[in-house]
């Protein structure tokens, strides 16, 4: 039997789990305060647009989002292979596709601010 | 001491004779039972009183020897260890899922035992040394590094939980990887790169999905999904040596 190439699709799967673990709900409450009208004053639209303005804050933000689609993708596509749908190889494409250009899109808005 | 209560208790038991049946069926019995009592307690007593042709394997009761698993109310149990207290009505009992049934509650265990030899549950020594050298000494630390994981009872209930086993019956399972897992951590061995000829296969470890069951029903809190996570971490660390650092090997 030959080793597996997994890893090349589990790797950024599970960083991208433990990004989702720490970001993600303070990212959700964080959204919700905001729409609520409770910003944080660190949190302001100017501290935040100067944030991704930066090079690091582009690359941190497009880490997030990157790793979390592409983890969410994989999530997903062991979903459905638990349930029982065997077109593995479908199921992959059409997640993987979406994950990445979801990905490119960030990076295209990030490189535009 | 206080007298203890009885209660009339319900099973409904799959049967399947080879030899006469051409289906499995299921057969209602009643029995009572001590109210203190576990399931294996109630089909004893239907072997002894009811029907002696009723077939199931057991022998510790005290959930140690890991051969009376079966499917209580569809969920992989110890019968010894499911105490009929918490149950109403009717308790199904059925044989172990994703096993061939050899008879009534008896499966075949065959595929897993092939499965465990395969994954080389012993110690490969590092080095050989003389017996003269004395023992091999490993400190608390280092037992701590595998002493939960070789608590496996091998009842196979994790297999019977797992559904990836259900649904691609080449992966090496629960139980397996994680006896593989509990040598490579043991100070003492040095068979880790012989392992992973089957670990990291797509038949190993990533045919897992981490869906968890195996360790939600083991009854020696062994954890197998913890065991094949940090194995695929390892794995997939190989994997970038062998493949993305020049001279890494292969």
């Amino acid at each position: 039997m030959a080793k597996s190439h997994k890893p090349v699709v589990w790797f950024p799967f599970a960083a991208g789990g433990t990004v989702i673990a720490f970001f993600i709900p303070v990212i959700v409450v964080l959204t919700f305060m905001a729409a609520l009208g409770h910003i944080p004053p660190g949190l302001s639209y100017e501290k935040m647009h100067a944030f991704a303005s930066n090079g690091l804050g582009k690359l941190i933000i497009f880490g997030v989002v990157a790793l979390s689609l592409w983890s969410s993708a994989h999530r997903l596509r062991c979903t459905f292979y638990d349930f029982g749908v065997r077109a593995d190889t479908l199921v992959a494409i059409v997640l993987y596709v979406a994950a990445i250009a979801g990905s490119l899109l960030s990076a295209v808005y990030l490189l535009q601010i | 001491m206080t007298q203890m209560k009885e209660r009339l208790v319900q099973l409904e038991v799959l049967r399947y004779n080879p030899d006469t049946d051409t289906e499995a069926h299921f057969q209602r019995y009643e029995v009572t039972c001590y109210e203190e009592g576990v399931v294996l307690d109630a089909l004893n007593k239907i072997k002894a009183d009811i029907d002696p042709t009723l077939n199931f394997r057991w022998s510790c009761h005290m959930a140690v020897c890991g051969s009376c698993g079966m499917m209580i109310n569809g969920e992989p149990k110890l019968s010894c260890h499911t105490f009929l207290r918490e149950y109403e009505g009717v308790i199904r009992v059925e044989p172990l899922t994703h096993f061939p049934i050899e008879r009534d509650l008896v499966t075949a265990p065959d595929d897993f035992m092939e499965k465990l030899k395969r994954v080389k549950p012993y110690i490969i020594p590092k080095e050989d040394k003389p017996i003269s050298e004395g023992e091999y000494k490993q400190t608390p630390a280092q037992l701590m590094k595998f002493r939960q994981y070789s608590m496996c009872i091998n009842c196979m209930l994790c297999y019977a939980a797992c559904p990836q086993y259900g649904l691609t019956p080449e992966f090496i399972g629960p139980a397996a990887l994680t006896m593989a897992h509990r040598y490579n951590q043991d100070s003492r061995d040095g068979g880790r790169k012989e392992r992973q000829e089957v670990v990291a296969t797509h038949e190993g470890v990533w045919e897992c999905t981490f869906v968890g069951a195996c360790s939600e029903v083991c009854p020696a809190h062994v954890d197998p999904a913890s065991a094949l996570q940090q194995m695929k971490i390892t794995s997939s660390i190989d994997w970038i040596v062998e493949h993305m650092i020049p001279g890494g090997k292969k």
